[in-house]
Order: structure tokens, then C-alpha cells, then sequence
């Protein structure tokens, strides 16, 4: 389709925060929960949840402790090093970014209402992101068409990007046409 | 079959395309109707702009035919419509005339007319529903009258009846559909050959689908307005026209279809009511071969209900045969209170 062409994804959420689940195991001493969970907080870090198995003892005496945390992207090595620094073991490290997304129709003059601008106000939420972009542009003066694919880290951040989706094109005149 | 025969006189205002549609149905299955229900239904009224026609032993089928045609010998004189509901001795009266969403008038009227001259209404009309369907329901209740209004939503697509009869005790969590038949033919059209709207409008113009002023279709406003008779009758909500949020189809574009296709999805015009309030019309990314995504003229809704799960129904939307058929289903559930659910007319 020669009229159509592909938007790179924008990279603004490099500096976006991410979801992390991370396993680490701790020793069988007092404190050592809180010293595990500091340098997350320490380094800008949300943390979402924490399971913490003392009855769940790893064969060599740790206690496993499973956490969930939001953090920008470039601290996680710096997080990795400090929790070694601190004697802590980390196991597995899962990066969970945006899972939920959701298709989108866009139909307006979407390019001349700065396109990039409705996008970065969904990427600068740092829970969502614009993943992707088909634009049909039938010709100058006309309205263009998009498709767009939104992204977020969960069920109720895809429903809030779609709410600063909607409100941004109602600003900016254009119709969104969002799943049943 | 019985022989208490219960004779039951209708009249019926609007005699459009769908009144004169009740008047063909009442007629083609009177006989029908007897043997199965025991009713003996007699048209002993007609009124619309033209006049009115009256034969308290019922109209034969010449005289219809006469009034329909303008035939000024059987026109009653000196009556106007206002008075025939009054007066004739009647027991039902059938509503049809055009919806009008300013002021629900004339239909509403005549449908405050006959409750308070105690008759039933069964009424095709959704202007009177949705401006003050609260009022009418109080009224019918207080005079111990039935208002029925079947052939509002969705033609002959069984809904309100479905949900009220079938699906009673199941909690209704939302209603969501495809409730004009013209904005999916146009919206099906425009999909199938990558064809502009305004091209589409025109051929749906052509071949009678679309009406030569097709704002109240293509602008969502004839879904709206069903919407909140569903809002009310359903959810008992009291809403009325202005509280729907509505966006029609006049912006879509074929581009936007195909962007659509291409990620698995068709666009369909939606209206959506649901336990939280929302009250919403607008086009809509349905999958491709959900149970929604129904093409032509084709209506189609599906309730979420809390214990049946999801139902869907599908149906012809419009057209005066499918709109009598509902009015018809409204006037024997009047009379036939539950014991002959299950029978069927040949």
C-alpha cells in the first residue's frame, strides 16, 4: 500500500520506568528484608509487591523473597550490584513490560494536529506507550486515518491511556474508535 | 378450538408503512390468531393525516383498502383522531406514527389519549418512550393499562420481551448492538468495496435503505433513541434522549476500515448501556466473526447477563412486516397471559 507507511516507534521510553519481578534470596537473619528492599526505593524505584516464603527455605538455608517493582530501565544494573554488594543472591530477573494492549482507530487530520505530541503524552505516563502506527493519508486537506496500538503494564493503565487517548483527540478534533 | 372467543377492537393511528403493515398482518392472521388464542381481533379504527374510518363491527378489508387509497366515502366526518380514541368503543390502540425526538408529538398524544381513556397501547413510536417513558409507564399503571413497545428496538428482533419473559431472574449487566439497520449496510458497504461514505449513502438512498434526510440514522440519533428505551425498561434507568453520549458514522472512512481489517476488527455503530450508566453511541472496533459483527441490514445485540452469560440475538431491524410482526407479539402477550408461550403461528 503505497500510501501507507509505518511510524518508527518513538524511543521516549527508554527513560520510562519499567515493570520488574524479581527473585532474590536472602539469609536467615533479622533485617534483612528492609536491606533488600532499600536500594530499590533508593534508586527511584515503586515497589508493587513483595513475597516474602521464610517456611519456604531454600536447601542451603535462604529464604526466598519475590518482588515486584516498577523502575526506570537504566538503574536495574545498579539495583543488581547493590543487593550483591549486600550479601543478597539475586536469582531470576523478569522484565514485564507493557503486557495489555489494545488497537485503536484514529480518523481526523492527525499528522497536521501533531501526531508526535499525542503520542508523547501517552508514552510520558511511563505506564503506557504507543507500540505502534499505520497511517493512511488519502491526500492533503483530507482526513488521514491511524491505527495505533497502545500499550500499558496493565489492565487499568490501558483504560486510563485510552481516557488521555480520547481527551487529547477531542482536543485536537479527531474521532477515536476504540474496541467493544 | 375454545369457544370463549374473547373479541379484543384495536384501532390504529399512523397508518404508514407500519400501521398499514398491522393492519395486513391482524387481517392475514385473524383466523389464525382465533384458533390459537381465542382472540378475534377487529380493526374498528384507522386514523392518520388523511382522516379517520371507523365500523364498530370491524373494517372489512375493502374499506381499508378505500381509506389507504384516499377514497373520501369512507372517511368518517366531522372526527378527528383525538376523538376516535376517545370515543369508538375500543380495547387496544395501535401507535404508528413517525418517531419525532423534540417533542414525542403527536405520539405522545395519542398514547396519553388512550391510557386515559383506558386502553392498551402498543406502539412502534420511540419519540414518546424516550422523552417520558417514566410518565407513560405511571400513567398505563395507574389506569391499569399495557404499554407495550416491542417494535421500538430493533424490529422484530425479540429483545425486550427476551430479556423481560426469557431471562427473567438473570441480573442484565449490559446491552451492546447494532441497533440501525442503515448504518450497517452502509458501514458493511463501505468495508466490503473500499468505497467512500458518501457514495454508499447515496446507492442506500437508491434502493430505499437510506431516506432522502438520513440524519437520524447515519447521525446515530434513531440508535440513541432505542438505546434509552432499553436504558429504562432494563436497567430503570430515567433517561431520555439527551443524556446518550452519540457519535454517528459520517466520518468514517473506507481507509479506516481497512486500517481496521488489517488488525482484525470491523467498525460497527454501537450502542452500549450498562449497569455503571453508561448510555453511549458510537462506532466501535468489533472483532471480525464476533457475534456482533453481522452484516446488511442486520441488527444484532448481546446482553451480558450475571447468571446465562452472554446472549445474542439477531434480527431484521426494519421493515413494516417486521415491525407489525412485533406489534402483533405485543397485542396477544396483552391477552395471552403466559399459558400458550410456547405456541407458534402457521
Amino acid at each position: 500500500m503505497s500510501d501507507q507507511f509505518i511510524y518508527p516507534t518513538p524511543n521516549s521510553y527508554l527513560e520510562a520506568e519499567m515493570k520488574i519481578s524479581m527473585d532474590i534470596e536472602l539469609n536467615d537473619i533479622p533485617g534483612q528484608l528492609v536491606r533488600a528492599l532499600k536500594p530499590v526505593s533508593d534508586l527511584g524505584g515503586n515497589i508493587l509487591s513483595v513475597l516474602h516464603q521464610r517456611d519456604k527455605k531454600t536447601p542451603s538455608g535462604r529464604v526466598p523473597v519475590q518482588l515486584v517493582f516498577e523502575l526506570e530501565e537504566g538503574r536495574l544494573e545498579k539495583l543488581v550490584e547493590k543487593l550483591k554488594s549486600e550479601g543478597m543472591q539475586v536469582v531470576r530477573i523478569g522484565k514485564e513490560r507493557m503486557k495489555d494492549s489494545m488497537v485503536v482507530i484514529l480518523i481526523g487530520h492527525i499528522v497536521h494536529s501533531d501526531i508526535r505530541d499525542t503520542i508523547d503524552r501517552i508514552d510520558s505516563t511511563g505506564f503506557a506507550e504507543v507500540m505502534g502506527l499505520s497511517l493512511s493519508m488519502p491526500g492533503v486537506d483530507k482526513k488521514s486515518s491511524a491505527s495505533l496500538v497502545l500499550s500499558a503494564i496493565g489492565k487499568s493503565e490501558l483504560k486510563d491511556a485510552l481516557g488521555i487517548l480520547e481527551s487529547t483527540a477531542r482536543e485536537k478534533g479527531i474521532m477515536v474508535i476504540s474496541p467493544i | 378450538m375454545e369457544t370463549d372467543d374473547r373479541t379484543v377492537r384495536l384501532t390504529i393511528v399512523g397508518f404508514g408503512h407500519v400501521g398499514g403493515g398491522v393492519a395486513e398482518v391482524v387481517m392475514r392472521k385473524h383466523h389464525a390468531i382465533k384458533e390459537r388464542y381465542g382472540l378475534d381481533l377487529r380493526i374498528v379504527g384507522i386514523a392518520d393525516i388523511k382522516g379517520v374510518v371507523t365500523n364498530e363491527r370491524g373494517l372489512s378489508e375493502s374499506e381499508i383498502t378505500k381509506f389507504r387509497l384516499g377514497d373520501e366515502s369512507v372517511m368518517a366526518e366531522g372526527i378527528s383522531t383525538r376523538d376516535m380514541i376517545k370515543e369508538l368503543d375500543h380495547e387496544l390502540m395501535v401507535e404508528a406514527t413517525p418517531t419525532n425526538v423534540i417533542d414525542g408529538e403527536p405520539g405522545l398524544t395519542h398514547i396519553i389519549t388512550a391510557l386515559e381513556s383506558d386502553r392498551h397501547v402498543v406502539t412502534s413510536n420511540k419519540g414518546p418512550l424516550a422523552l417520558q417513558y417514566r410518565r407513560l409507564m405511571e400513567l398505563a399503571g395507574r389506569r391499569g393499562k399495557m404499554l407495550r413497545f416491542e417494535a421500538t428496538v430493533g424490529g422484530a428482533m425479540p429483545l425486550i420481551s427476551l430479556i423481560r419473559n426469557n431471562l427473567a431472574g438473570n441480573g442484565i449487566i449490559s446491552i451492546k448492538g447494532i441497533l440501525n439497520g442503515t448504518c450497517n449496510y452502509i458501514l458493511t458497504r463501505m468495508a466490503e468495496e473500499n468505497l467512500p461514505y458518501e457514495h454508499v449513502l447515496r446507492e442506500a438512498q437508491e434502493i430505499g435503505i437510506a431516506e432522502s434526510d438520513p440524519t437520524k440514522d447515519v447521525e446515530g440519533i434513531d440508535t440513541a433513541v432505542k438505546l434509552v428505551i432499553l436504558a429504562n425498561t432494563v436497567f430503570d434507568m430515567d433517561a431520555t434522549y439527551r443524556d446518550v453520549k452519540v457519535r454517528g458514522i459520517t466520518d468514517i472512512t473506507p481507509d479506516a476500515l481497512k486500517l481496521a481489517h488489517d488488525a482484525g476488527y470491523t467498525i460497527k455503530l454501537i450502542g452500549e448501556v450498562d449497569t455503571t450508566g453508561r448510555l453511549e453511541v458510537a462506532p466501535r472496533l468489533v472483532p471480525i466473526r464476533d457475534p456482533l459483527d453481522v452484516s446488511g441490514t442486520l441488527n444484532v445485540a448481546t446482553i451480558k447477563t450475571d447468571l446465562a452469560g452472554d446472549i445474542t440475538v439477531i434480527g431484521k431491524g426494519a421493515g413494516p412486516i417486521e415491525a407489525a410482526s412485533a406489534i402483533l407479539s405485543d397485542i396477544i402477550g396483552i391477552y395471552d397471559t403466559g399459558q400458550s408461550q410456547t405456541k407458534h403461528l402457521q
